[in-house]
């Protein structure tokens, strides 16, 4: 099942009848490490419109980190603009930036990066925190964002306590509490095994087309860039291929022909008909 | 971010690591215990000092014999120059005093029936009584004329009667100092330890004229104990009073004087200094266990930011400005070093309570040793919380999110 046999490069082009969220013009970005430097994107334009869902592929070192790093608002481009929702975001002061990846802007990690120790509720509120939300709406919309990823019951057990995808369906949670215009995902299923990730897919299946959300998807697999709509490759800090998936895979159809692995790795979607092994049920969570 | 979610994540990030945390406020509990404690005994001490130096009148005047020549103090009590016609010519000369009794002092054995004890024996006249402002507690005092006749009476101390008479009235009694008899007329009132630590209630006194003939043998006296009409006058009249004595001893040069008049506020001032050294000498180990106190916290914090740089990273990630990690960062340290002042001043509270209670010194808890010291405790968890909390800033997220 190829992806290239079926869609040529379309370089350059959003996809037609979305409105623009995303305009990159010739961004480039160099790094100095010593006496090198490191050509890492070379001119790189790009527009993506509201609702699409774009896996960005390509090996290691051929740029779509940086790319990722940028469209997050976590690094500035050497040369060139950047459109994020109409505002050019590559002059902005640090603080200015920490405001956009806070109102505009969701992550989610390889790791899942939730802070230990601290209960899946509390990571997800902590970007409510920098929004300066009161604690009633702070707590309010954590649990509504985990209610989102089916997780409400899980609630106030620590990330050590969840499964690997439960941990990322958390971190999934934590990206959505300030209802970002954009979901950035950087490999969300490297960590996982396969039907786990389809699992995790499912729910960005879920929010982009039932929400809405634009989802942008770092991988390198391309089992994975088959759920997205719109595929851009990277090579040598370029888009090489810019094109829209054509057969594209549905998670939730996919995941009734996977084998359940084990009780332990299970990720229950519907967490509500599942027992809950945990000291809290969902009544006591409200 | 506002303040009580940046206290309460810091509150938060410490209790992960209780006996981290725990160990690394040690530090500054310690040194604030220490301040408190040592604080509070240099505070008592001065205070006892005061005390004594106040009862015995902010007028008096010191004139003691002795010679300076032979080294400093050396000769206290070593010259046999000074005389109650002195201390006369000081009265009539010297209108800035008021009034003085000169003074004779010895020991001796002192026998009641089958109980004896050796007091320090004073021997001076009823201004005596007037100038150190000490009343009796029961009986009275001699009379001018009993100097003059240099009678057999006496006064005791309290630790002197309880000595001797147990818990029988001595008023009226006949006692012994060597195979002279003395009639007991009065009691003095307790006085206490001295700022020297030395029992001032050990002591018998009778006409010195009695002491001079009778017991020491001698003609001379040891000081003069004078009073001015007030504080000031004290200090001004010091000078008339060498210019006169040394008229009278013949001494052309200062050097040579065979006696040193001093005041109150000179021998306060003395003592006060003594305890600021020892204060200061005590504060200045407190305060570098502080400090080190202080380099603990620096060195938690800064080994925290190394173990929590993910998590730095993601705050970052979702809308943490570099001023928010630095303040949460900052906040954690202060939280430390204000929860180690807190619990130090309670354990410096206790520990002077201890040390007053079971060792019998006298402590004085000190509200501005507590203020400064919670202050100081805070400053240090701001002075050595910087550096860590700015370093936790720099921080760059992308690199952040990927430290392993």
């Amino acid at each position: 099942m190829s992806i290239e046999a079926k869609s040529g490069p379309t370089a350059n082009t959003a996809s037609g009848g979305h409105a623009e969220l995303i305009r990159l013009e010739n961004v480039h970005k160099i790094y100095h490490l010593g006496e090198v430097q490191v050509h890492a994107l070379r001119g790189v334009s790009l527009q993506i419109g509201r609702g699409e869902f774009v896996a960005v592929m390509g090996a290691s070192g051929s740029g779509k980190s940086t790319l990722m790093n940028i469209l997050g608002c976590l690094d500035r481009p050497t040369r060139g603009s950047y459109f994020l929702d109409g505002t050019d975001v590559s002059q902005l002061s640090k603080v200015e930036l920490a405001r956009i990846r806070n109102q505009k802007i969701g992550f989610v990690f390889q790791q899942f990066n939730l802070l230990p120790r601290t209960s899946a509720l509390e990571n997800v509120e902590l970007p409510t925190i920098y929004a300066g939300l009161s604690p009633a709406e702070r707590h309010s919309r954590a649990l509504a964002a985990l209610e989102r990823v089916g997780l409400a019951d899980r609630a106030h057990h620590f990330p050590s306590q969840l499964s690997g995808g439960q941990q990322q369906r958390v971190a999934i949670a934590r990206a959505l509490v300030n209802r970002p215009s954009i979901l950035l995902a950087d490999e969300p299923t490297g960590n996982l095994d396969s039907r786990t990730s389809v699992e995790i897919m499912d729910i960005l299946q879920h929010l982009n087309e039932e929400e809405g959300l634009t989802v942008v998807l770092v991988t390198h697999e391309h089992d994975i860039a088959q759920y997205a709509k719109r595929v851009l490759e990277f090579r040598d800090g370029r888009i090489r291929k810019d094109y829209q998936v054509s057969d594209r895979w549905v998670a939730r159809e996919v995941l009734p022909t996977l084998p359940v692995l084990d009780d332990l790795e299970t990720v229950e979607l519907g967490a509500q008909d599942a027992p809950a092994p945990g000291p809290v049920s969902s009544s006591e969570v409200w | 971010m506002d303040f009580m979610n940046t206290l309460r994540i810091a509150l938060r990030a410490l209790s992960r690591n209780k006996l981290r945390s725990a160990l690394t406020m040690l530090g500054i509990i310690i040194g604030v215990g220490a301040v408190i404690a040592t604080v509070s005994i240099g505070q008592g001490a001065e205070y006892l000092i005061q005390q004594g130096i106040e009862s015995l009148g902010t007028n008096a005047v010191f004139i003691a014999a002795g010679s300076n020549r032979a080294g400093a103090r050396t000769g206290f009590w070593g010259v046999r120059t000074l005389t109650v016609e002195d201390m006369e010519a000081i009265l009539r000369e010297v209108p800035l005093i008021r009034s003085a009794a000169p003074v004779v002092f010895t020991r001796a054995q002192v026998v009641y029936q089958n109980q004896n004890w050796r007091p320090r024996i004073e021997g001076t006249t009823p201004e005596y009584f007037q100038i150190r402002r000490w009343g009796v507690q029961a009986g009275g005092i001699f009379s001018e004329d009993e100097v003059r006749s240099a009678a057999n009476v006496c006064v005791l101390g309290v630790t002197v009667a309880r000595m001797l008479f147990g818990n029988q009235d001595p008023i009226g009694q006949t006692i012994r100092i060597g195979e002279i008899p003395f009639r007991v007329v009065g009691v003095l009132e307790a006085k206490g330890q001295s700022a020297m630590g030395e029992d001032q209630d050990d002591r018998l006194i009778a006409p010195y004229t009695t002491v001079q003939r009778k017991i020491a043998g001698i003609t001379w006296i040891h000081y003069i104990n004078a009073s001015a009409i007030t504080k000031d006058a004290a200090q001004a009249a010091v000078p008339q009073i060498e210019a006169l004595l040394r008229e009278r001893h013949r001494i052309r040069n200062p050097e040579d004087d065979d006696f040193f008049v001093s005041t109150q506020s000179d021998v306060a001032e003395m003592a006060t200094q003594t305890e600021r050294v020892m204060n200061l000498l005590l504060g200045s180990i407190a305060s570098v266990s502080l400090i080190v106190g202080g380099i603990g916290i620096m060195n938690i914090m800064l080994v925290s930011v190394t173990e929590r740089t993910r998590e730095i990273g993601v705050r970052m990630a979702v809308g943490a400005t570099e001023a928010d990690v630095r303040r949460q960062f900052l906040v954690e340290a202060v939280t430390m070093s204000m929860a180690g002042g807190v619990i130090g001043i309670a354990s410096g509270l206790v520990g002077s309570w201890a040390i007053a209670k079971f060792l019998g010194w006298p402590t004085l808890i000190s509200a501005t040793a507590i203020v400064i010291a919670t202050v100081v405790a805070a400053g240090i968890g701001i002075l050595f919380g910087i550096y860590p909390a700015w370093k936790a800033a720099q921080l760059d997220p992308i690199e952040a999110l990927r430290y392993e």
